[in-house]
């Protein structure tokens, strides 16, 4: 192995694959079969994180980074000036293998350029994976990008090696992609993950029946967004991200505060600050529909077609539901308790159990760790101390602000730091 | 009485069984690695026995199922101060409830309990992440770890079903102790370092001053591959979204020692 060379590879796409935001390792269940190398065993793990905070979990590149589209909005495009690389299939299946030898990683994650047509690209990402599954017995965690436009029989056989599959979307609105990657077609998109959705759910069945069936994408699909280049609105956004859920079972959405490679008119320019405190919300909204059983049209619709920046979405809907509260937290459903701003999932369970055993007052509240500067005004307890009810959603929203501005102003966090 | 057990978690479930068998009043244990003899206090040395742990652990998963006794192994590899005493208390209330208290969210010792079960679990998790192995002779992947808490036992299993074919090692350099994969079982081993300048096991040569001259052609292909890592971890980051404080949440530095990427 040429180290220089490798090295120099490795520079130029690795750099070139770092916009995909998606670095989970999480979601398939793969054993170490026969005394191989490796497994995944659902939840993935994060070996390091980057200096801007994010997980560090597969090895994350591009094949090549020659491409023949010329997407606005991607460092990659054919009219930018810069440093092409390709790996060769050997080249990738060697690295991965011994980095994950050494523990740096939970497996791959390869992307690419789309070199000659998308079907040589997919064609060639697949030999990558199929190595590493037979020859070198690899059974860590693989995803692979599905190209657009490629054949429903290379997506077939991609997701016999690949854990997860995933199309980037990247522009949540048709139109938006027809301003910023005029050759590209929105059905080329949507066409791999039809073929990917109809597959998993064929080899499902097929697995009820016999049980040897070989598993197919066990992690399932993602796809990402990126927020802030088109000037779409959050409910844009999210209802696009809903359509994906619902329509191609995705396990994942991912939103990417967009970051300028470009001087383009039809883009932000480059030096734009990333909106990462908008990418938190949408992260957020997102959370409050995948688990917390909100419906999205309670978060976003026509009267409200973006999220307010300053709080976060459910205290956002609660402040605009007051009448719906005070909630008695010793008696209360599981449903209501994760609607109150402040009580995340876990703190649901834990006062779930806890008031089992007693009457809970403030005190127990704040041992069990919910947070209180929000949750206050919006439920009872054991005690006879409440907060006034008679202010106006704004009142409360600016007081909450107020008591609360360490955490609201300066901690921009793109991971999810969510509902504590 | 104080009761004075090995250290190890049979030697206080035997501890916490005799307590029992004896009906011994107002019980302190401790353990012979913090012990120290008072002139007014009574101590007995306890026996670990197979057949006591046994039976006391029949009547632990009763109360407190798996999770709950896992949980109570954890809360012990903290090796904090007096979690002998926590446990015996939290152990002999489920028993004289008959019921398991661990679920009581709002109750002090269950909360303080919690607090070390999660940072046990937090350590155990940072270890499957953050061990680094490299090539050392006799193909044998190794690595140098310096924990918080005594975590080699649960991660154990972690490292020997993802890398069932490899040979390796997992030392802790605060313990003094590792765990050793020979393609067949896990092993605790002692390593002798006291020749070593510097405690443990690197990808240098030992005595000289890391002259690159007098490495062997195996350990520059391992450097390359550590530098080729290095290089992954430059480039993928992404300047303009740069937060070293949370960076720094996610990676303690005390970690930074042994992660090639850091170093
Ligand atoms: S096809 Fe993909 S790699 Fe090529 S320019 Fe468009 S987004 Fe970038």
């Amino acid at each position: 192995m040429n180290y220089e060379r490798i090295k120099e590879k490795l520079e130029i796409l690795a750099d070139a694959a770092k916009y995909d935001v998606s670095c989970s390792s999480s979601g398939s269940k793969r054993a170490n079969k026969n005394g191989g190398l490796g497994n995944s065993n659902g939840t993935g793990i994060c070996h390091s994180y980057t200096e801007d905070g994010r997980c560090v979990s597969l090895l994350k590149i591009l094949l090549t980074n020659h491409c023949i589209f010329d997407c606005a909005y991607c460092v990659t495009r054919k009219s930018n000036d810069i440093k092409r690389a390709a790996f060769t299939v050997q080249e990738v299946v060697d690295l991965t293998i011994n980095f994950y030898r050494r523990n740096y990683i939970e497996g791959l994650f390869l992307s690419s350029g789309i070199f000659k047509n998308p079907d040589t690209t997919m064609e060639r990402l697949i030999r990558v994976a199929k190595k590493l599954r037979e020859e070198e017995s690899f059974n860590g965690y693989i995803h692979l990008k599905s190209i657009p436009g490629a054949s429903d029989e290379l997506m077939k056989e991609a997701g016999l090696y690949a854990d997860r599959l995933s199309v980037n979307i990247e522009i949540p609105t048709k139109e938006g992609l027809k301003l910023l990657a005029p050759d590209k077609d929105h059905k080329d998109f949507i066409q791999p993950m039809k073929a990917v959705k109809s597959n998993i759910e064929i080899y499902q069945s097929e697995k009820r029946l016999i049980k040897n069936t070989p598993i197919y994408a066990p992690a399932g699909q993602s796809t990402q967004m990126i927020v802030g280049a088109t000037g779409e609105s959050d409910k844009d956004i999210m209802y696009s991200a809903h359509f994906f859920y619902e329509k191609f079972k995705m396990k994942r959405v991912y939103y990417s505060g967009y970051i300028p490679v470009a001087d383009d008119k039809r883009l932000p320019s480059i030096g734009t600050a990333v909106p990462v405190i908008r990418e938190n919300r949408l992260y957020q909204t997102d959370w409050l529909l995948r688990f917390y059983g909100f419906n999205i049209k309670e978060l976003l619709n026509e009267d409200q077609p973006n999220l307010d920046m300053d709080i976060d979405p459910k205290l956002n809907w609660a402040l605009r539901n007051l009448h719906l509260f005070p909630l008695d937290i010793n008696r209360c459903s599981k449903e209501m308790l994760s609607r109150i701003p402040g009580v995340g999932m876990k703190s649901v369970r834990k006062i779930i159990n806890a008031r089992r055993y007693r009457k809970l007052n403030w005190e127990h509240l704040k041992k069990i760790g919910i947070a209180l500067n929000r949750s206050k005004y919006f439920i009872t307890c054991d005690s006879t101390y409440f907060e006034k009810k008679d202010l106006t959603p704004l009142q409360l929203k600016n007081k909450i602000l107020q008591e609360s501005s360490s955490k609201y102003s300066t901690h921009l966090n793109n991971q999810l730091t969510l509902f504590s | 009485m104080i009761l004075v057990y090995d250290d190890t978690f049979d030697g206080l479930l035997s501890a916490i069984f005799d307590s029992y068998l004896y009906k011994l009043d107002s019980v302190e244990i401790r353990s012979v690695r913090v012990y120290q003899p008072e002139i007014f206090n009574e101590t007995q040395e306890v026996i670990t026995d197979e057949i006591k742990v046994k039976r006391l652990q029949k009547k632990l998963l009763q109360l407190f199922g798996i999770s709950g006794l896992n949980k109570i192994f954890k809360a012990f590899l903290s090796e904090s101060q007096d979690v002998e005493n926590l446990l015996f208390y939290i152990i002999k209330t489920s028993i004289s409830n008959n019921k398991s208290i661990l679920n009581d969210a709002a109750n002090d010792i269950v909360l303080s309990f919690d607090k070390l079960v999660k940072k046990v679990h937090r350590e155990k998790h940072r270890m499957e992440a953050f061990v680094r192995f490299h090539l050392i002779e006799g193909d044998i992947y190794y690595a140098n770890i310096e924990p918080d808490f005594n975590v080699l036992p649960l991660i154990s299993k972690h490292f020997k079903s993802r890398y069932a074919d490899q040979k390796w090692i997992i030392y802790d350099l605060k313990r003094s102790y590792g765990i050793f994969y020979d393609l067949k079982t896990v092993k605790e081993i002692t390593i002798d370092l006291t020749t070593q300048n510097k405690k443990g096991i690197y990808n240098t040569i030992q005595t000289g001053q890391g002259d690159k001259n007098l490495l062997t052609t195996k350990q520059l292909k391992e450097n390359n591959y550590t530098n080729l890592w290095n290089q992954y971890f430059k480039s993928t980051n992404i300047e303009s979204r740069k937060n070293l404080k949370l960076h720094i949440q996610h990676v303690p530095k005390r970690y930074w020692k042994y992660l090639s990427e850091k170093v």
